[in-house]
């Protein structure tokens, strides 16, 4: 069976996704931008795919963009656009965004220059072999040797829903 | 080129997984094909079916007992005029049936309708099948939005409400029926040939599996699926009596019917999920009890019969017709098609057609239960109240499948702790 990891399917989702991506902060209309976040998503789930982790590609799609994605639309459609796009932006907060960017892309850049040792070209190949138990795997992992950061995540998780009811009920 | 043809055929495996392109593209247009005929049967068989639930006689101008009526209407539909309400937004109203439509058929790449019957197998298929389904939520958030309309608003709003709800008791009662398939080998599966294979070795259906377990979890997949395809009593995202027609109210014409396929085509997505989990996929009924060859061979009678069944109703209502001129093309064409199904009756007599559609005939029936349960509950119940609806999901569905997938794993892991607790005794 041929790989699917080849050039040409890289491309197509790489351009897809910076492309969605940018559109994502340039629409001002803020459906728009929630749409192209979900193109954004899912062309991420093709690289799942492409670094052979179906289950990380699956479990992007249903919770990211299949979940999350919906509830972000579902308070957007509550919002009143139609003011939200005649306004004016007075949020000046371009110089820290510009530095907080230029910041992520040397890290990048870095990574990408000296990452070589760390992530050789081999490193997905020997992987490979898992593509067929990638689902247990992952549950062997997270319930046996990350046991513990899964249970922090989970404890954040249960705090931010806690939080949430507090906020929303003002009488429990 | 014919020898690469030829060469799947002794594979014996998905032609995805055999990485053969020609037969892949065969079994897509199959697959698109069935399903879209299998929605033009349902369309003429639920308003006739819903007719007689209501003592009414449902389509009968068109073709002998409506038979063409699902054409007239699609001729209707594809000539008549599409219309793009002024304000609308242009891009997301036109993209929002293109999304709904690919949503509902790409989840049919996975589905088993066969051992070797299916586009192609993957390690994560019902993941694959739940995540594809839940983007088909996201093209009715944006046809509700998109029109730019208080109707279709609110039925897009409800809809996003109920489908994420029901989607959580959904993914519950999925995790109990694929925990079932790593019960006796160790090792489970998401992949949908697998699970079915799963059913097989364990020599069960996963529904009489740790009875009341595996019915219960099915019975919450049973309720979510009804929920999830937005269909009564849960269809209050196009309540015609509150909403005129929810969110494709402002939608016409080709795009209208393109939401209408893809509601159906969703409904046949959500049986072949649960026929998959819980009703053992292809198999036939009682494989081993009635197993043996004498069995095998009064079963593999069963399809041909069915059609033989189907064309001898299409006599007696040859027979029947008035017997003045102006039916006398009416009785002509329930003759032919009566005719045409017995014909395809004979056809699956034949020893080699009859073994490779034995398991497609199967799924298919089982499926056929599903969308006839369908039409049931929109003749007989009641549609919810927004927050009786809530509480059902949230209050009656989620708990219910929780404790469902607790159980089924203690039940599962039932030798592994007697065995802890007698040494801990001892």
């Amino acid at each position: 069976m041929t790989s699917v990891a080849t050039p040409f399917f890289f491309y197509f989702l790489a351009i897809t996704a910076i492309v969605s991506a940018i559109a994502v902060i340039t629409r001002r209309n803020p459906v728009h931008a929630a749409l192209s976040l979900i193109v954004t998503l899912l062309a991420l789930a093709g690289f799942y795919l492409m670094l052979y982790a179906p289950f990380v590609a699956a479990v992007q799609i249903v919770l990211y963009a299949g979940g999350i994605m919906v509830l972000f639309l579902f308070v957007i459609m509550l919002v009143n656009l139609e003011q939200n796009i005649r306004e004016y932006q007075f949020n000046k907060q371009w110089i820290v965004a510009t530095i907080a960017a230029l910041a992520l892309g040397g890290l990048l850049a870095f990574v990408y220059r000296t990452g070589r040792g760390v992530f050789p070209s081999a490193f997905y190949q020997s992987y490979r072999g898992l593509e067929g138990d990638n689902t247990q795997q992952i549950g062997v992992w997270l319930y046996g040797q990350y046991m513990l950061p899964f249970e922090i995540a989970s404890l954040l998780l249960l705090v931010a829903i806690v939080g949430a009811v507090v906020m929303a009920k003002k009488r429990i | 080129m014919i020898e690469y043809i030829k060469g799947y055929l002794s594979t014996g495996t998905t032609p995805g997984e055999a990485g053969n392109l020609f037969w892949a593209t065969v079994y897509i247009l199959l697959v698109i094909v069935g399903v879209s005929v299998a929605v033009l049967c349902m369309n003429w068989l639920e308003r006739k079916i819903l007719a007689h639930m209501q003592i009414r006689l449902g389509p009968m101008r068109v073709g002998p007992h409506g038979l063409l009526q699902p054409f007239a209407d699609a001729l209707k539909l594809l000539i008549k005029e599409d219309i793009i309400p002024h304000d609308a937004d242009k891009l997301v109203f036109w993209s929002a049936p293109v999304v709904v439509t690919m949503t509902a058929f790409t989840t049919f790449l996975v589905v088993p309708f066969g051992r070797t019957h299916a586009v192609t197998d993957m390690n994560i298929g019902v993941l694959f099948m739940l995540g594809v389904s839940s983007l088909g939520v996201l093209g009715i958030i944006m046809a509700g939005w998109s029109s730019n309309s208080h109707y279709p608003l609110m039925g897009s709003l409800r809809s996003s409400a109920q489908m994420v709800s029901y989607e959580i008791a959904m993914g519950l009662a999925i995790v109990s029926a694929v925990l079932m398939t790593s019960l006796q080998t160790g090792t489970g599966t998401l992949s949908m040939i697998g699970i079915v294979e799963a059913q097989a070795s364990q020599h069960t259906w996963f529904i009489f599996k740790f009875f009341p377990l595996g019915f219960l979890a099915f019975a919450v997949f049973a309720i979510a699926m009804v929920a999830e395809t937005n269909r009564a009593p849960f269809d209050l995202p196009e309540a015609e009596s509150e909403l005129v027609a929810g969110f494709h109210t402002e939608y016409s014409g080709f795009r209208w019917s393109l939401f209408f396929l893809a509601e159906y085509s969703a409904m046949l997505a959500v049986s072949s999920i649960a026929v998959t989990l819980w009703l053992g996929g292809w198999m036939r009924p009682f494989p081993t009890w009635l197993g043996g060859s004498t069995w095998n061979m009064a079963f593999s009678f069963l399809p041909a019969l069915t059609f033989f069944v189907l064309a001898a109703m299409c006599f007696l209502g040859t027979i029947r017709m008035p017997k003045i001129p102006q039916f006398r093309i009416q009785t002509i064409g329930l003759g032919t098609f009566g005719a045409l199904l017995g014909f395809v009756g004979l056809v699956l007599l034949v020893p080699a057609v009859s073994v490779r559609v034995q398991d497609i005939y199967w799924f298919v029936v089982k499926v056929a239960f599903f969308m006839y349960l369908y039409i049931w509950y929109r003749g007989t119940f009641p549609r919810y109240r927004f927050d009786q609806l809530m509480k059902v999901g949230w209050k009656v569905l989620l708990p219910t499948g929780l404790g469902v997938l607790i159980a089924t794993a203690l039940w599962g892991l039932m030798p592994q702790l007697s065995a802890a607790i007698t040494g801990v005794l001892q």
